[in-house]
């Protein structure tokens, strides 16, 4: 496929902007890219999910993350974690742009659940075997497309910037299953932080690391991408001497706020676990 | 493990349903006679602040069991969700108990004291009443899933009627063994989604038997999805899960199995739209599993 008939996503813009001109791609799937670079003192592997109109599964042409984007993930994830097993651990930096899943029947039959699972199974596998792993949310983060890349980091940061939508299911089908219209569920997402499509409203769960702003998401100037790259570091450095699970999600003073029921839960459990 | 286990008539005949227990009768029947205690139960309150701010109400146990005791004279703990509030969607507080007891089990395998743990998986994912929070309950509830199958088997059931869907249906694939009976469906996508998104060509949701023959227990084991199937029987059930424990952590988990699938996937013609039957003559079955 040429370069032209590539649609230019914020997925595309921001992998080929944060990993640079001299960055080695490694081969892949049109719909993964994946490229090895560093970063001052740090080596890093960067991938994103793209949109492919030549995919060979036609419910996942446009951004969503089907079996082959899934497995290669998993692939990606997983050889650089055997590559570094004996030596200092890369970081895996995920760029989010991802629509959704893909919607179909040959993704039913051939099990896109179990792609997303092992997806998901790689980059913990990473986490907890020490490679620092970061997630830039730069565009949409919807549903099991989220699930499968970007939702499983260390550390997550994201654009603030109205086409960063992180998401349980996109707009229209959430309207279609909850049977509300568009404007009602908007309606409700004022006061109900959770539901919200606004990433600011999503910067109050707590689970962010950081909301990046200033920043022309679309066409980065050369100073907005070494801004993201020092982001990048930081939250490198920050993984590097933190926890390899997911408890700095629920250490922030958004998650006290917003989360107080799933803090609850989490100390009354383990009063009663051995208790009878 | 892979074999369908099938009743002769007479214990057809005597059989007790699973499907038909709701999600605390489930645990109770799984766990050895008198060993099951519920923790964090209806009486601790602990239910879903967001539901009321909509006009949902709530309900004291978020539709999620915790329960512990034995299985197979073993300490174990069961994590029950209850297709019959909300469907059994993954909500702040369900998916916080779940992701809780995950990591306390975690921590007691660390401490050489391993408890068995069985996902009893009724949902349709995410609750959208509480997307991102449920959205993250759920990335939370596979971190700590990964994390803790190092430790301990992790043994996923799905009796149906629900079915296991949305970001739940990557859950039970994390886990170390997964059982489905002919009645329960699997699948990422719910079939009235995947119709309205991509068209009743693709996906008929009122086409009941096409629905099974996609996502039915039946096809996902025949297509190495799934384990085990197993009769709606509680001891059948019971008996299924107490085996599944018996074959310790696997050497490698399926959601390990990359370049296997990666095989698979690239021989397989999708050109034109795939039918069930043509799924299954394709080599996804791996022998050892």
């Amino acid at each position: 496929m040429n370069a032209e008939q590539t649609p230019r996503t914020r997925g595309r813009i921001w992998f080929e902007a944060l990993a640079g001109k001299y960055a080695k791609l490694v081969p892949s799937v049109p719909s993964v890219l994946v490229a090895d670079t560093t970063l001052q003192n740090e080596r890093v592997r960067f991938l994103a999910v793209v949109p492919d109109p030549d995919n060979r599964f036609p419910c996942a042409r446009q951004g969503q993350v089907g079996l082959q984007e899934g497995w290669n993930l998993a692939k990606q994830v997983r050889e650089a974690i055997q590559a570094d097993e004996k030596g200092e651990k890369r970081a895996i930096v995920a760029i989010v742009d991802v629509p959704s899943q893909a919607y179909g029947r040959r993704e039913e039959l051939l099990g896109i659940f179990l792609a997303a699972a092992a997806a998901t199974d790689a980059y913990v596998s990473a986490r907890l075997a020490g490679h620092p792993v970061i997630s830039l949310l730069a565009g949409h983060a919807i549903s099991g497309g989220y699930l499968t890349h970007g939702a499983q980091s260390n550390r997550l940061l994201a654009f603030n910037d109205p086409g960063v939508m992180i998401h349980a299911m996109a707009k229209k089908a959430a309207a279609l299953v909850t049977r509300r219209s568009v404007e009602e569920l908007d309606k409700l997402a004022e006061k109900v932080i959770p539901m919200s499509y606004r990433v600011e409203d999503y910067a109050k769960l707590g689970t962010l690391y950081k909301l990046i702003d200033g920043v022309n998401v679309d066409s980065p100037e050369a100073k907005h991408v070494e801004q993201v790259r020092a982001d990048l570091l930081a939250a490198i450095a920050d993984a590097r001497s933190g926890q390899r699970d997911l408890s700095s999600r629920l250490q922030s003073e958004g998650a006290r706020k917003s989360r107080s029921a799933t803090l609850e839960v989490r100390r009354r459990l383990a009063e009663q676990w051995n208790v009878g | 493990m892979s074999r369908a286990t099938l009743l002769d008539s007479r214990q057809f005949l005597a059989r007790k349903s699973f499907i038909e227990l709701n999600a605390r009768e489930r645990a109770q029947a799984l766990m050895d006679q008198g060993t099951f205690r519920e923790l964090l139960g209806p009486f601790d309150r602990l239910e879903s602040p967001w539901l009321p701010m909509q006009g949902v109400v709530p309900q004291a146990d978020d539709g999620l069991i915790v329960a512990r005791g034995r299985i197979g004279g073993k300490d174990s703990v069961i994590l029950a969700i209850e297709g019959r509030f909300q469907g059994g969607s993954a909500g702040e507080v369900s998916g916080a108990k779940m992701t809780a007891a995950l990591d306390l089990a975690h921590e007691d395998g660390e401490k050489g004291r391993p408890i068995q743990v069985v996902l009893l998986l009724e949902t349709g994912g995410v609750r959208l009443q509480e997307a991102n929070l449920g959205l993250e309950a759920i990335a939370e509830i596979n971190s700590s899933l990964v994390a803790l199958r190092q430790h301990v088997p992790v043994i996923g059931v799905i009796a149906g009627m629900v079915g296991c869907f949305g970001g739940m249906s990557i859950t039970a694939s994390l886990c170390s063994y997964l059982i489905m009976t002919r009645e329960a469906r699997l699948g990422l996508n719910g079939p009235e989604v995947i119709e309205e998104i991509a068209g009743i060509e693709e996906f008929d949701a009122r086409d009941r038997q096409f629905i099974w023959g996609v996502t039915g227990g039946e096809q996902r084991h025949a297509t190495g999805f799934a384990d085990d199937l197993v009769e709606d029987d509680v001891e059948a059930v019971k008996k299924c899960i107490i085996e599944a424990f018996g074959l310790g952590i696997p050497s490698k988990h399926r959601s390990e199995q990359v370049d296997d699938y990666l095989k698979r996937l690239a021989a397989i013609d999708v050109s034109d739209q795939l039918e069930c039957s043509a799924v299954r003559k394709l080599e996804w079955k791996k022998e050892s599993l």
